[in-house]
């Protein structure tokens, strides 16, 4: 009873969340949202006993990329006014299609679905079972060269962004080290004879 | 515990919502982004669902990876988006029609 | 011997090549020095050669030198088949070349082609010796064609004329048709025996007489005999038979030596040859028989006819040349094989003789070819004449001459032969020979004799032609006079071809003539008891009576005769019928392919049509490409939907 509590809670904050995600003004509410909406959604995962993604959604969404979301919104002065011309134009389209979507889904999920399991509820886990534990298991062992390609392409992302992001400026001044070290005195020392001077 | 079928059908409700997001917010590359994310999540829920209906754990596996490709994702998109910004002044996806046949 | 062999065909190849690619640098007279070098090797070669079969009586040789490759089980190869047959013609086309590369050297004096037609000249004789001493279709064809192509050079030689390069032209369109039948004969032999080889498909000829094929509608057709006629219509082409014979008269448009080496010695004689070589397979066919000898007396008479009309030197003996391959012709329609490639020899000699001689003349007349501005040139060029008259008596069979012995054999024989057609033929090479003196005569007579018809400025400059054109002329009257006499016996009744040319014994007519044959002077006696010689003589006096002794008659029978005369003077039509019907329709018809066909259907439609209609729905289509992110989001989202519903619905 209380896991259907939670669960129906839950739900409704996600929803409203993500119905304030799209509908916010400002795009740093709408950010906000989407935390708030990564937030139940962990909470929900701890519900299906995915405890450890749960926390890696947490860190890694809300902790990481929401915050570069929101850096970038707040960074970049934008004019929320002009992006929002025509806000509803396409809306019945949209609402149409999402409708037609969660339509279909569901006639999936109630009506061809009816029969099996997937109306059954799943029994809890037993005590002493680790998630985390199950998971790191598959994870270091079958699928090693997916995570290996994972972490790459992190990296990839890394690399990627920083030089799309970087700029030279013109006037900044900086040690090129090879040309220092190319230096030949002949070039750069004039050795003038004079004579000396008198008086 | 609650069936899976609500968990699936949230996750429905949530990918809908994405995507009339999507429409909605036609205009604004960062909102593109959000909703992408959103339908990300969408597609996140129903793997963790099935995982836990079949007791598998590959589901699980997979969302790993789409957080891992997904993240990389948001960071390029972001990159990309500072640099439009800065060539453009602007994020408005009707001032990016280059591409026009 | 085998070496020799490949000399005598390699050496004018190398000296061809030499005079061709590195004219520059060694210059005209190196030039000249090294392709006479190489034919006169090769001559000298072929009489060793021609000597070890004749006298010595060696085995013929037949022999593969290369294999050039293989294809299933057809072997295409160069190989050598030297038996009486070739070794003749070896000699024969090697010696009257070797007349006209030294003649050329006084002809073309000047020309600033002079290394590139000593070049030609030389590689046509690797051509025709490549032809003639072949031991299989492919290389017979090869010869065919390579002779084809360097007449085609020589006859455009001077390529800057524009009539010297639409006889050259001319001459390759008519002998694509004569050589698209030959490779359709050559296809036909191929397909039934599955050999290019001769003496393997020869052994199969009697087979082949049974055999049928389906050509047209339900008719069934000998294949023996389309074979042999597909083979023959090559033949027509090369040695230009009626109606393929247009393009020999204006092939005069080149240099004189290559008329005389072409289109009366050699090339022109190929098609004779290659019928004479292929008799096995003729044998067998009456009806391919018939239709050679048809067609081969029509040209013996008729181009004869065309001969009394031409004004034009050259344009004369060229007639004469289509008369005299018409005869030769007929001699092998008459199963008398081994008349026609001693007509083919004898002829060569003086035909060369002749077209040399009128080079002289022209040398001497300085380019002037009309024999109405000639006359009384017997004065100026004694050598010329002698020789000229020598060579005029030789084709019109004056007895005792090499031209008699072969003419009158061969008449005998048409006389003997019982095929359908024979009578026509009788009767046309009859004819012939009184249409043949008349209108040798009458060249010589205006060019030789009679009032002189040219200026003083001509006069002055007018004398005989330095030693290599006389001296050429010298050597081809010699055997003029006398090959007839030495070879009749032994060529024609001696059996000295041995199997090279077979005769079935129901054809063998000139068994017949052989049967009055005792010796060449037996023979000559014995053409006082035949018309022919009559024939001739008469043709002598009314060529003397109307161009010596009465000059305005011809004038008065020529108005008298009008339409006869205008019919001969456009060559029954023969070109106007080519020029208007086949070359204007195909003109036609390649235009109206050209352009409904190709810039109609393949541009317009298929080519232009396709890149219009892709550019129409392009332009329909592009308008979905609005370069917005959120329209192609849109679209994905939208597809997403409809394919979620039809994974439902199905």
């Amino acid at each position: 009873m209380t896991g259907n509590l939670l669960f129906f809670g839950f739900a409704a904050v996600l929803i409203v969340a993500a119905l304030g995600v799209i509908t916010s003004r400002n795009p740093v509410h709408s950010a906000m949202f989407l935390v708030l909406a990564f937030f139940t959604s962990a909470a929900l995962w701890l519900l299906l006993e995915a405890e450890f993604l749960a926390i890696v959604l947490v860190l890694v969404y809300v902790g990481a990329v929401m915050v570069l979301f929101l850096f970038v919104v707040m960074m970049l002065d934008i004019n929320t006014e002009r992006l929002r011309e025509g806000f509803t134009r396409y809306a019945p389209l949209g609402v149409g299609i999402a409708l037609l979507i969660v339509i279909q889904i569901g006639h999936v999920i109630w009506f061809r679905g009816a029969d099996t399991e997937l109306v059954a509820r799943p029994e809890p886990r037993p005590e002493g079972y680790s998630n985390t534990a199950e998971l790191g298991q598959v994870l270091y062992t079958e699928h090693v060269y997916a995570f290996e390609l994972a972490a790459v392409i992190l990296l990839l992302a890394i690399v990627a962004a920083i030089s799309l992001t970087m700029r030279k400026r013109p006037g900044l001044k900086a040690q090129d080290v090879a040309r220092q070290v190319a230096v030949n005195p002949k070039d750069r020392v004039r050795i003038v004879k004079m004579d000396a001077e008198k008086d | 515990m609650v069936p899976i079928s609500h968990y699936l059908m949230l996750a429905a409700i949530l990918f809908a919502i994405g995507v009339t997001g999507i429409f909605l917010n036609r205009k604004n590359v960062i909102l593109l982004l959000m909703c992408i994310e959103l339908m990300l999540l969408a597609v996140n829920f129903n793997f963790i669902a099935f995982s836990r209906m079949l007791d598998d754990v590959m589901g699980q596996v997979f969302v790993f990876f789409i957080l891992t490709v997904a993240a990389a994702e948001a960071a390029i998109g972001l990159a990309i988006l500072v640099v439009l910004f800065r060539a453009r002044q602007s994020i408005n996806v009707e001032d990016l029609d280059t591409l026009r046949g | 011997m085998e070496t020799v062999y490949l000399l005598i065909v390699l050496a004018p190849l190398v000296a061809a090549a030499i005079a061709g690619l590195a004219g520059k640098v060694v210059g005209r007279t190196g030039a000249h020095t090294v392709t006479i070098l190489g034919v006169g090797l090769a001559f000298v070669l072929s009489l060793i050669v021609a000597w070890d079969v004749f006298i010595t009586g060696a085995d013929v040789f037949n022999g593969t030198v290369y294999t050039w490759a293989v294809a299933g089980d057809l072997a295409m190869e160069i190989g050598f088949l030297i038996d009486p047959l070739s070794a003749m013609m070896m000699v024969v086309v090697t010696f009257v070349s070797l007349m006209v590369h030294v003649y050329t050297i006084g002809y073309m004096h000047g020309d600033p082609g002079y290394q590139r037609f000593f070049s030609y000249i030389s590689l046509f004789t690797f051509a025709m010796l490549m032809l003639v001493m072949s031991n299989n279709f492919l290389q017979l064809f090869f010869g065919w064609e390579a002779v084809g192509l360097v007449s085609y050079l020589l006859i455009g030689f001077w390529y800057k004329r524009p009539t010297a390069i639409f006889a050259n032209l001319k001459a390759f369109l008519v002998n694509r048709v004569g050589d698209f039948g030959f490779i359709l004969g050559i296809s036909a032999v191929l397909m039934y025996t599955g050999s290019l080889d001769y003496y393997t498909v020869f052994g199969q000829a009697e087979g082949m007489q049974s055999e049928t094929i389906n050509i047209w509608g339900d008719a069934q057709w000998s294949l023996l005999t389309v074979a042999c006629i597909l083979l023959f219509i090559g033949a027509m082409g090369k040695s230009a038979q009626v109606p393929l014979h247009v393009w020999l008269p204006d092939s005069m448009e080149g240099p004189t030596p290559i008329s005389a080496l072409i289109h009366a010695a050699t090339m022109v004689t190929a098609g004779i040859f290659m019928v004479a070589r292929m008799s096995p397979l003729f044998e067998y066919s009456t009806a391919a028989l018939s239709f050679v000898l048809v067609i081969g007396a029509t040209t013996a008479f008729f181009m004869g006819l065309l001969g009394l009309v031409q004004n034009d030197i050259k344009r004369v003996v060229a007639y004469s040349t289509l008369s005299q391959l018409g005869y030769m012709t007929v001699a092998l329609g008459a199963s008398a094989y081994a008349a026609g490639v001693f007509h083919l020899m004898t002829h060569a000699f003086f035909k060369a003789l002749l077209f040399l001689a009128a080079g002289s003349v022209i040398i001497g007349m300085h380019h002037v070819q009309d024999m109405r501005r000639m006359g009384g040139l017997r004065r100026y060029m004694p050598i010329t004449y002698w020789t000229c008259l020598i060579g005029s008596l030789a084709l019109i069979g004056f007895p005792g001459m090499s031209g008699y012995f072969s003419k009158d054999a061969l008449i005998e024989a048409v006389h003997a032969a019982e095929l359908p057609g024979a009578g026509y033929a009788y009767w046309c090479v009859l004819l012939g020979v009184f249409v043949t003196a008349l209108y040798t005569f009458r060249m010589f007579f205006m060019v030789f004799h009679g009032p002189e018809r040219f200026d003083d400025e001509t006069r002055s400059h007018l004398h005989e032609s330095p030693w290599v054109v006389t001296v050429p002329l010298v050597l081809l009257a010699i055997p003029s006079v006398v090959i007839g006499w030495l070879t009749i016996g032994p060529l024609l009744f001696g059996g000295a071809f041995g199997d090279a040319i077979f005769v079935l014994p129901e054809n063998d007519t000139l068994a017949t003539v052989a049967g009055y044959f005792t010796s060449p002077a037996g023979f000559v006696a014995h053409g006082f008891m035949t018309p022919a010689l009559y024939l001739a003589g008469a043709g002598v006096l009314v060529a003397w009576f109307l161009y010596i002794r009465r000059p305005e008659l011809p004038e008065r029978i020529q108005d008298r005769l009008e339409p006869v005369h205008r019919v001969l003077v456009a060559k029954y039509y023969f070109d106007d019928v080519n020029e208007k019907v086949l070359a204007a329709g195909s003109r036609f018809l390649g235009g109206a392919l050209w352009r409904g066909g190709d810039q109609g259907i393949i541009d317009g439609v298929l080519v232009n049509g396709s890149a219009r209609a892709m550019g129409h729905i392009a332009g329909i289509v592009r308008r979905a490409q609005t370069g917005f992110l959120h329209h192609y989001a849109f679209v994905m989202i939208i597809g997403l939907a409809l394919l979620l519903g039809w994974l439902l619905l199905r």
